[in-house]
């Protein structure tokens, strides 16, 4: 179905979000501040959105968007919720 | 028109991945908050929307069907990641203005620069900025009226 490129360019693009992923857990882990992690956990559901969106790719399937997009706003949720908390000391008040 | 599609998707994907890696290096390398926030703001967005540009034309090609999805997800990302950053900053200038997170130990300094003119800045209407002023009023970490607007 596919040629011979497309198999070559998945792998690379799944080792740069992999690399990328490595990265931010490294700043998850080192991060000084509590704005750091938050950074850092936001930009893993995004990287964790591209590799959920290049093994759909990879695997043929469109049945991965549903995580993806819950995952999108899960995460833009979960961020905005750790910043009030930051800023206020709670979230829902 | 299939060698063609699947140039388009091969191209999307390297440069994807490459924005991407590249946002989480700068998110990894620089030295404080304030430079850290500009590589996942736009370069790991732009690698994600460029991914999902591809999704969005390889399904219609090599799989026939067509959704939607694709273009909700990268209508969502684009939307709510300049949100997110933004209220890291505000929440970051915030706790830094009542020193409760210090400067970087590599002397870049994080806080805000005063305003032209006599007034404050806008997000510190109604918060005490200074962490002298803090201890006097509450003497805690909480405080209800910080956020005039929120």
């Amino acid at each position: 179905m596919t040629g011979s490129i497309l198999p070559f360019a998945l792998g690379f693009a799944i080792i740069c979000v992999s690399a990328s992923i490595l990265l931010n857990l490294f700043r998850l882990w080192r991060g000084p501040l509590s704005a750091d992690r938050i950074l850092a956990v936001d930009t893993l559901t995004i990287n964790a959105i591209a590799m959920i969106v290049i093994f759909g790719i990879a695997y043929a399937t469109s049945s991965y968007f549903e995580a993806a997009l819950l995952l999108a706003m899960v995460g833009f949720v979960g961020t905005v919720a750790y910043c009030k908390f930051l800023l206020r000391g709670d979230i829902v008040e | 028109m299939t060698l063609v599609a699947e140039l388009l998707i091969s191209f999307l994907l390297v440069v994807g991945g490459i924005f991407i890696l590249v946002g989480s290096w700068g998110l990894a390398k620089l030295p404080s908050l304030m430079t850290r926030l500009h590589g996942p703001t736009k370069a790991t967005t732009l690698g994600v929307g460029s991914c999902l540009i591809a999704s969005m034309i390889y399904f219609p090609v090599f799989g026939g069907t067509y959704s939607a999805h694709e273009l909700l997800i990268t209508l969502f990302l684009f939307l709510t990641a300049p949100v997110s950053a933004n209220m890291i900053a505000k929440a970051h200038i915030h706790r830094q203005g009542r020193g409760i997170d210090p400067n970087p130990s590599d002397n870049i300094s994080d806080g805000l620069p005063s305003p032209p003119g006599t007034s404050d800045w806008a997000t510190f209407a109604g918060a005490g900025k200074t962490v002298a002023a803090e201890q006097d009023e509450t003497g805690g970490a909480r405080s209800a009226d910080e956020v005039g607007g929120e």
